[in-house]
């Protein structure tokens, strides 16, 4: 008995396919540098774009922030107390929120309610054949749609982490608050006490990072759709599922390149 | 029939020659070759699945065929950079079978969308006398506010095909304009798309199945079977022929109406 190898594939089906993909998604990322630069500029959908990434997302990331501060703020306090170190907390939490958890916070809230929302919407544009119709009455469907929505989510982004940072700190201040009456200047002058620019500077870098990584990946996966409705359905759940993934890789190689730069 | 205007000019507007295309080990064109000449309306005609769309995709650049070439106005459209695409398609029309309408613009967005971008001197008000010029001309004024969920499956396909023509394209491209549509407004797209090659001049390539749409708006027929044409010629010429697959396709299509 012997493995005949098949010669329609150049290693396996599967490896090839992956690597297939990812030529496609870096020529993909490769026209986004190309085509942004290019006049003319779509302002009034990136305009329209930031505002249904930005504003229309503010309940949610309003929610998750403070609920994040509050409960990370309850959630160590004992342990802290067990060391008689609670007047640690407020500079604890704001290390975790500005460190981490506000920019990962938003990056997979938006990754999950932006991502599934434009992959949706491009997917079924392409089963439709609006993308085609749109390339046929010479627009360039490219810089009206991926270019307009990935810079929407990259400018985003950062400011929803921002704003997610703030009420996660307002949170935490209202637990600290709630058991130890500290006020809100002395609550923030100690959070802040043990946070630095880097922090602050790696964190925007992260979600501006988080915010390309999620407007690219459902783009792509929009844009790529195909077999219909079913098609539609796993472009909106792949584009959270992946973007999500490579958040998660993002965060581990920023953390690695700043904390090199901590020491 | 023959092609009206035959004093005017007569000059080889689209040429595809010997064109194959295949998807994976799907073969869809096998040597296709069609010449369609100022003016004149050319219907494919053939049944689902033997390359007929796949055919104007590949005249208008949307796909790109394994051999053959592909000439429309006197250039080579495989050889065209993305420019040079963009210019051509200014001048051909294409009208989805699906209507292709953006769903989530009104009629007037859908319309100004591709005048706005293509024609960027024009004002505000010279936009919107155009937009309102193209849905008089498909009679369609009164829903210019709508979106294309509102509208009926005809509406929707005179709106696509009012889309294409806001353009002033010299080549029309009609992908099934006739399908899923009731016999009633199945004519009047026939009516409109003669009302459209009489007042903007064009040359157009009408892909179908339905006969009546054939017969009513085609001044040559292409008859298209498994990716090869096995008859070209006026109606009255393909359906006079003995060839046991055309009169199939001629006593079926009356059968299933």
């Amino acid at each position: 008995m012997y493995f005949k190898k098949s010669r329609e594939y150049f290693i396996t089906k599967k490896i090839d396919q992956f690597f297939i993909e990812l030529n496609n998604a870096l020529q993909f990322v490769w026209r986004f540098f190309k085509e942004v630069f290019k006049p003319p500029y779509e302002a009034r959908e990136i305009i329209r774009q930031c505002y249904q990434v930005g504003y229309k997302s503010l309940f949610l990331i309003t929610l998750t922030g403070f609920i994040t501060g509050l409960v990370f703020t309850k959630q160590s306090r004992p342990s802290l107390s067990q060391f008689g170190a609670s007047s640690w907390l407020p500079s604890l939490v704001a290390i975790a929120i500005i460190r981490a958890l506000a920019a990962l916070v938003t990056a997979l809230i938006c990754a999950g309610k932006v991502g599934s929302n434009i992959g949706a919407e491009l997917g079924s544009m392409k089963v439709t054949e609006q993308i085609d119709a749109m390339e046929v009455s010479a627009v360039n469907p490219f810089k009206f749609l991926v270019v307009s929505r990935v810079l929407a989510t990259t400018l985003m982004v950062p400011m929803l982490m921002c704003y997610s940072g703030f009420v996660a700190m307002l949170g935490a201040y209202l637990n600290v608050h709630h058991n130890e009456l500290t006020s809100f200047i002395s609550f923030f002058q100690a959070a802040f006490d043990k946070i630095s620019f880097l922090d602050i500077f790696s964190s925007l870098i992260k979600s501006i990072v988080y915010g390309f990584t999620i407007g690219m990946v459902a783009c792509y996966k929009g844009f790529h759709a195909s077999n219909g409705t079913e098609g539609v359905g796993r472009a909106a759940n792949s584009s959270v599922v992946l973007s999500m993934f490579l958040i998660f890789i993002e965060e581990i190689l920023i953390v690695q390149i700043t904390n090199s730069y901590r020491t | 029939m023959e092609p009206e205007n035959k004093n005017e000019d007569h000059s080889l507007i689209i040429s595809i020659k010997d064109l194959y295309k295949s998807f994976g080990s799907n073969e869809v064109l096998c040597g296709v070759s069609l010449d369609v000449f100022n003016k004149e309306n050319v219907v494919v005609l053939g049944r689902s699945g033997t390359g007929k769309s796949v055919l104007i995709k590949i005249v208008c650049g949307l796909l790109k065929p394994d051999s053959g070439t592909v000439n429309v106005l006197g250039k080579e459209v495989e050889k065209l950079n993305d420019k040079e695409l963009r210019e051509l398609r200014l001048q051909v029309g294409f009208s989805f079978q699906s209507s292709a309408l953006y769903d989530s613009m009104t009629v007037r967005e859908n319309l100004a969308f591709p005048l706005v971008r293509n024609a960027r001197h024009l004002s505000r008000k010279e936009v919107k006398k155009e937009i309102e010029s193209v849905l008089n001309d498909v009679g369609l004024s009164q829903t210019i506010n709508q979106m294309p969920s509102e509208l009926s499956g005809g509406q929707r396909k005179r709106i696509g095909i009012a889309r294409t023509l806001i353009l002033r394209p010299k080549i029309m491209l009609y992908d099934e304009p006739t399908s899923g549509l009731d016999p009633i407004t199945s004519i009047e797209i026939n009516k409109l798309i003669n009302l459209v090659r009489h007042k903007f001049n064009t040359t157009s390539i009408i892909i179908t199945h339905d006969l009546t749409c054939a017969k009513s708006t085609g001044d040559k027929i292409a008859m298209m079977v498994d990716g090869k044409f096995i008859k070209q010629g006026t109606f009255d010429e393909v359906f006079s022929s003995n060839d046991e697959r055309i009169q199939n396709f001629y006593k079926y299509n009356f059968i299933n109406k």
